[in-house]
């Protein structure tokens, strides 16, 4: 009885601009109505707004008794696609097919109610996620017992700590039986403590052969317990493959991005690199001549790109270079250190800082990569090579470096010297 | 269709490695529920079977509803006392006493609160059916269940207060000395018209009001409108021969007229009244029931 648990095809949702807007009045209704009687046929609705795609065209299978981890950013469509297969929101498109009770937890707390007593709101709450009253009664006594609020049963909600109210609303949401549990991080909430207690349920509910949707940003908690992974990117599934894969992948990405803005690029958790790793880098910097980190210069502006190495072994000799690359992947220039610099010995264990002045940018405005290596000059040995670090963007010139604004065609832009005879 | 099946072997290769006894023990465990989700489609009826499953959840709906009503209040269930009450002196005075209308022999309390009983659940039940889905759209946009269960509740929410509100109008007719007759037998079936008039009204109002937010504002208006268009003030019989099939469109009209008949056995409401209200029922419930299900497909993201 291999079926897959949740078989998911072409499933998109489409919102309308519009739809997001609150508290629509009649008035409001009538006069688009009268505004533009036929603009509900088009694409737009009377506004003119366009749509947006929470999802689009999102394909994949899940066996039973697999735990998918979903990542990626905000507003990727993490959270509408577990509505989706939770029954919440219909799709726009496509279908998808689930075997089994669904239980969703997608906030803690749901249905829970102040005047309630915490005894009045367990049942409350468990019946709206999906228990029935003969099971809220067995499991009653194990919920009072997971969440600590013995003595507070009889005492309405509103006057438990919200640490207490928490701690219930996930005792009850943790003693929740569905064949498919789908999870939107629940578990960012609360103190340390209750953290821990909460992924420890979480491994016990995976291990038990539920079919588990995981969406979270905590990396550490999704390594741990999934099988699998999916990145969503912008509604679309940019990678799905095992929870180290897909983590990798993101972190990957998010680093780049994350440096881009800053000019900082964190190499530690980068594990996207090849070589012996003798020798690793350990953070790569973009710089301004005032030392400042900065993630996009303008044109004709001098940078310095700082490296930072951790020496894990001793290396005689070596050279370290840096290639830029273009945004199409052609290789623009590169350049060793050792072309103005003395070769020195690394010796473990320590760090090295190396500088690499730019002085007169020749970069035409665009978005460029970094690569980075470290090569043993005696073996040829490949010490550490990152392939894309980055990326860093040259801005539009403002003429305050003195070069010219206009655009001309060909990779780089250097001045040069021009007489008359 | 192969290749969607490679991922899934390799998936269940690993799950298996992973938990060898639970990927056993669910297969033999009993017959899966299977839920296929689609866009929506374009016919809207009751889930019946949908409706069946979650009638726990209907009775932990009404449950809270009630609980949450009379908490912290003084006098408690005396609320649903206290309104009809309270109208009926109010009527008694000025429509009795001083305007005189006919009461078709019945004293005037008993006229007024044989009517304002059924009147005051189906306001009430109205009211808390419109609000319904916009109270609850926090746990709408969480969970799953069927939405119609949401304004069903108010529906039978509302009918606590009648029962204890009833309790008073037995008191009364014992007190009037009113001969119990086989027209008792029609109580039920004028309130679970009510019941229905209610339901149905408010499944438009409350998709109406996830929609559009003045709606709520409309409401008391509207149920302002609704008392003076039903006989609660006034017999049906004030109402000339020729206009009475229209105003029997108002199915208020005929749970009205029926209800004070079944408890007093005075006035038997006309059939052609009766059989107007029905059907305007009928129709007021499958048209609600159309708009409520093309409204809830759409409603976990407008509301």
């Amino acid at each position: 009885m291999a079926a897959a648990a949740i078989q998911v095809e072409g499933i998109g949702k489409r919102y309308r601009l519009g739809e997001r807007e609150r508290y629509l009045a009649l008035r409001d209704v009538l006069s688009r109505a009268v505004r533009a009687p036929f603009s509900w046929r088009r694409g737009t609705n009377g506004n003119g707004q366009a749509h947006i795609w929470a999802l689009r065209d999102v394909s994949f299978a899940v066996g039973e008794g697999e735990t998918i981890g979903i990542i990626g950013r905000n507003g990727a469509g993490k959270s509408t696609l577990l509505k989706i297969l939770a029954g919440i929101t219909l799709p726009t498109e496509g279908s998808a097919e689930v075997h089994g009770r669904v239980g969703s937890l997608l906030e803690v707390g749901t249905g829970f109610h102040p005047e309630l007593t915490g005894r009045e709101n367990i049942y409350f709450s468990g019946s709206i996620l999906g228990m029935k009253r003969r099971e809220i009664d067995r499991k009653f006594d194990e919920i009072v017992a997971f969440s600590g609020v013995e003595t507070f049963l009889e005492t309405p909600l509103k006057h438990y700590s919200s640490g207490m109210q928490l701690r219930l609303a996930f005792s009850v949401a943790a003693h929740l039986e569905p064949e498919v549990l789908l999870v939107d991080e629940v578990l960012a909430v609360g103190d340390l403590e209750f953290q821990k207690k909460c992924m420890g349920k979480m491994e016990e509910v995976t291990r038990g052969g539920r079919t588990v949707l995981f969406v979270s940003h905590n990396m550490g908690a999704i390594r741990r317990i999934c099988t699998r992974g999916l990145w969503l990117d912008g509604g679309a599934i940019r990678l799905m493959g095992t929870a180290g894969e897909c983590v990798d992948a993101y972190t990957a990405s998010a680093e780049a991005a994350a440096g881009a803005a800053t000019g900082l690029f964190d190499m530690v958790p980068r594990t996207d690199r090849v070589g012996t790793g003798r020798a690793k880098f350990r953070t790569i910097r973009m710089k301004d001549l005032s030392g400042c980190d900065r993630g996009a210069f303008e044109f004709g502006e001098p940078f310095q790109v700082e490296l930072e190495l951790d020496c894990h072994a001793d290396v005689r000799s070596s050279f370290v270079g840096i290639s830029f690359l273009a945004s199409d992947g052609t290789n623009l220039l590169s350049s060793h250190h050792t072309d103005s610099a003395e070769v020195r010995e690394l010796r473990a264990p320590g760090q090295v800082r190396l500088v690499c002045h730019y002085p007169t940018n020749t970069l035409k405005p665009g978005g460029y990569l970094l690569q980075a290596g470290i090569l043993d000059l005696a073996t040829w040995e490949l010490i550490d090579w990152i392939y894309a670090v980055g990326p860093f963007t040259i801005t539009e010139g403002t003429g305050k470096f003195g070069r010219p604004t206009d655009p001309r065609p060909g990779y780089t832009q250097p001045v040069l010297q021009w007489e008359w005879k | 269709m192969s290749t969607k099946l490679n991922p899934v072997n390799e998936a269940m290769a690993v799950a298996a490695e992973r938990a060898p006894i639970a990927a056993t023990s669910t297969a033999a465990a009993h017959p899966v529920p299977v839920k296929r989700i689609v866009p929506p489609g374009r016919f809207w009826a009751l889930n019946l079977n949908e409706l069946v499953e979650y009638r726990e959840l209907l009775y932990f709906l009404v449950w809270r509803e009630i609980k949450v009503r009379y908490k912290q209040t003084l006098i408690g269930a005396g609320w649903a006392v206290a309104q009809p009450v309270a109208t009926m002196v109010v009527f008694s005075l000025f429509f009795g006493r001083l305007a005189k209308i006919p009461s078709g022999g019945l004293p005037y309390p008993l006229f007024f609160y044989s009517a304002l009983l059924p009147w005051t659940y189906f306001a009430g039940a109205l009211a808390g059916a419109t609000n319904s889905v916009v109270e609850n759209q926090r746990v709408i946009t969480k969970v799953y269940f069927p939405r119609v269960l949401l304004p069903l509740s108010a529906v039978f929410s509302g009918l606590i207060d009648f029962v204890i509100a009833f309790v008073l109008l037995v008191g009364m007719a014992l007190y009037y000395r009113v001969t119990p007759g086989p027209w008792l037998a029609f109580v039920p079936v004028f309130l679970l018209l009510a019941m229905l008039t209610a339901f149905g009204a408010g499944l438009w109002l409350s998709a109406l009001n996830a929609l559009y937010r003045d709606v709520r504002y409309v409401v008391p208006f509207l149920i302002q409108f609704w008392l003076f268009a039903s006989p609660v003030a006034y017999p049906s019989s004030l109402v000339p021969e020729r206009w009475r099939a229209l105003y029997g469109l108002n199915p208020m009209a005929g749970v009205i007229d029926g209800f004070r008949w079944a408890v007093t056995g005075e006035n038997p409401p006309s059939l052609g009244l009766v059989a107007a209200s029905a059907a305007a029922v009928i129709v007021m419930l499958v048209a609600g029931v159309w708009y409520f299900r093309r409204v809830e497909t759409t409603v976990a993201d407008v509301v």
